[in-house]
């Protein structure tokens, strides 16, 4: 005889045999998902305490002009910048801006993409087609060159203007994505079921459609992390992105543009760090595009 | 034909839009570009004001786009502030950028799908492993220190390719731009083609081609390998739009004279009328491009024009 008891008990959120508990018990096994894990622990650590980091580096003493382009020696563990600050310190002060923008464009991108996905993947009909349309539009603009005006049209702008900028021009390819889940789910027998069941629009999304058209989205949403902090970096050394008071690795390797010839330290440092933690995050959607694909299991 | 009309007619609408949001944004750029052209020399009420209704910068912004979309259609990209003719200011300009995007969209064609092929045929082996490898790395650098690290080694240190400028002319001089342009997307490529082809290796159909007796190199040629550049198709023609409109920071490092370099530098000088016209055309060559590969994609997969 049926327990209902028991069956009612079952649905918890990473229940044992669900998709996302597969997923976690393959992650564990992989090499590579413990490598991007720990250069990102590492990375978003720095972002939140540049301090501790930093004196990593040795004692701090203010900028010293006669230091300046110096290479790496002795109690510099990577030389100094133009201005002759201990360049270690400024790297790892450059870790936030990066990581921050990365992660909050990423969020904003795929609240956007789950709500213009479901509502027009769902709906259909002109509700769709108008959400397609728009993405197409902002599909169009050409990355640097609608940032570069934007940027332009708005000078004096932070971190927070900057991640609205790659907001509006970031969005679209998770939206179609997401739209494309929905569309593949929506036909399915579940939710049918649901619907005769007598389930509002709003809890058939919500709770039957949302969780089994997530998982590629998220993907790329990780995959989209990496990429937005190399976008990022690219405006900050093409000049329009953060400006000089704000430190990151992009305005850093825009300083370094005219001098790394002779001086290639300030050049490879900063590279260094942005490859790394750019690679952490695309190794770690990689991982779990693998980890969340049931046909490979 | 009922799905190539009504891809037609989506790409209308989008064409305007993008078009006029990027006009919108351009003339929203700060400062008065005649004051600005003006410098410190004084200038009369009467002049600016002349100035002013020639450039159309009086009438609503909806007018003024109107007039610029009804010129375009003359094939006129307008003036810029300084008097020179638009399209005169693009005209050579647009070789080069042509040039090198098109170096790196056969760089990542041949390449891309050739190391695409290799590892998904030696899926799990030594070649798949430095592949995958190897294509994370590419996309995890950004591309301009792909440039300089490009333009250090292999142009300076080794001279294998001349470092800056267009005086060799074509490959010559494009081809190492070429590859630095091409990196990310040809990494991509490489990806793509991969996981498509083993994929489809594991497909009925060509478990079917192979128990019938055909040889292997035909069951991949014209079957699995067919089928699975199919999104490879895709990727390659959105791209050829984005390598022309990217080239910007190549063309930086290289210092050619491209498009990218001349919208970046006008957008910096207020040089609206320019912007515009260039991006305009931009825009113009990614649907035309977008709208060709929606309809190859029809004709390789029938299924899509009868949806």
């Amino acid at each position: 005889m049926l327990d209902l008891g028991t069956a009612a008990q079952a649905p918890a959120p990473a229940a044992r045999g669900s998709l996302w508990w597969d997923a976690w018990y393959e992650l564990r096994r992989r090499v590579v998902f413990w490598l991007s894990a720990a250069i990102l622990l590492i990375a978003v650590a720095m972002a939140l305490f540049p301090g501790p980091f930093a004196a990593l580096g040795g004692p701090q003493r203010g900028c010293d002009l006669r230091m300046s382009k110096r290479p790496p020696q002795e109690g510099a563990l990577f030389g100094y910048d133009l201005q002759g600050c201990d360049y270690w310190s400024q790297i790892v002060h450059g870790a936030r801006a990066s990581i921050l923008i990365g992660l909050a464009v990423t969020i904003f991108a795929l609240l956007i993409a789950i709500v213009l996905g479901l509502l027009g993947g769902y709906f259909g009909g002109w509700a769709d087609a108008l959400i397609s349309r728009i993405t197409d539009v902002f599909f169009g603009i050409p990355f640097v060159l609608g940032a570069t005006v934007i940027l332009v049209a708005f000078p004096g702008h932070g971190v927070w203007a900057m991640t609205l900028v790659l907001v509006v021009l970031g969005w679209t390819t998770m939206t179609r994505l997401m739209r494309a889940q929905v569309i593949a789910v929506r036909g399915m027998d579940f939710v049918a079921a649901a619907r005769m069941l007598g389930a509002s629009h709003l809890r058939i999304m919500v709770k039957h459609i949302l969780p089994n058209a997530i998982a590629p989205v998220f993907v790329l949403a990780m995959l989209n992390v990496g990429n937005v902090i190399a976008g990022e970096a690219t405006l900050d050394y093409l000049g329009v992105g953060l400006q000089y008071p704000e430190v990151s690795w992009g305005l850093q390797l825009n300083a370094a543009r005219s001098f790394f010839t002779e001086h290639p330290h300030l050049l490879i440092f900063p590279s260094l760090f942005l490859t790394a933690t750019v690679l952490g995050f695309l190794m770690l959607g990689d991982v779990a595009r693998d980890a969340l694909d049931p046909r490979l299991h | 034909m009922r799905y190539a009309a009504q891809r037609l007619l989506q790409a209308v609408p989008v064409f305007f839009a993008t078009t006029f949001l990027i006009y919108a944004m351009v003339f929203a750029l700060p400062g008065d570009p005649i004051l600005a052209l003006a410098g410190d020399k004084p200038i009369s009420d009467e002049t600016l004001h002349t100035l002013r209704e020639r450039y159309h910068l009086n009438d609503p912004l909806i007018v003024q786009y109107g007039l610029y979309m009804f010129g375009l259609l003359r094939g006129d990209l307008g003036q810029s502030f300084t008097g020179q003719q638009v399209s005169d200011m693009l005209a050579g300009r647009w070789e080069v950028t042509a040039q090198l995007a098109l170096t790196a969209w056969v760089l990542e064609l041949a390449v891309g799908v050739l190391l695409g092929v290799v590892a998904a045929l030696r899926r799990g082996g030594i070649a798949d492993t430095a592949v995958l490898a190897g294509t994370t790395f590419v996309i995890a650098v950004p591309v301009f220190v792909v440039g300089y690290a490009a333009q250090i080694v292999l142009g300076l240190n080794l001279g294998l390719f001349p470092t800056a400028g267009t005086e060799q002319g074509w490959p010559g001089s494009y081809l190492l731009p070429g590859m630095v342009l091409a990196s990310f997307s040809l990494a991509y490529v490489a990806r793509l083609t991969r996981t498509s082809l083993a994929e489809n290796l594991r497909a009925d159909y060509v478990r079917t081609a192979t128990a019938k007796g055909m040889r292997r190199r035909r069951v991949i040629g014209r079957h699995a390998l067919r089928n699975s550049l199919i999104p490879v198709v895709t990727f390659l023609g959105v791209d050829f739009g984005n390598l022309m409109a990217g080239a910007v920071v190549t063309e930086g490092i290289f210092n050619l004279p491209g498009i990218g370099q001349q919208v970046f530098q006008s957008i910096q000088l207020q040089e609206g009328p320019v912007v515009v016209g260039a991006v305009t055309v931009l825009v113009m060559i990614f649907i035309a491009v977008n709208l060709v590969v929606d309809l190859l994609y029809g004709v390789l997969d029938p299924r899509i024009a009868r949806a």
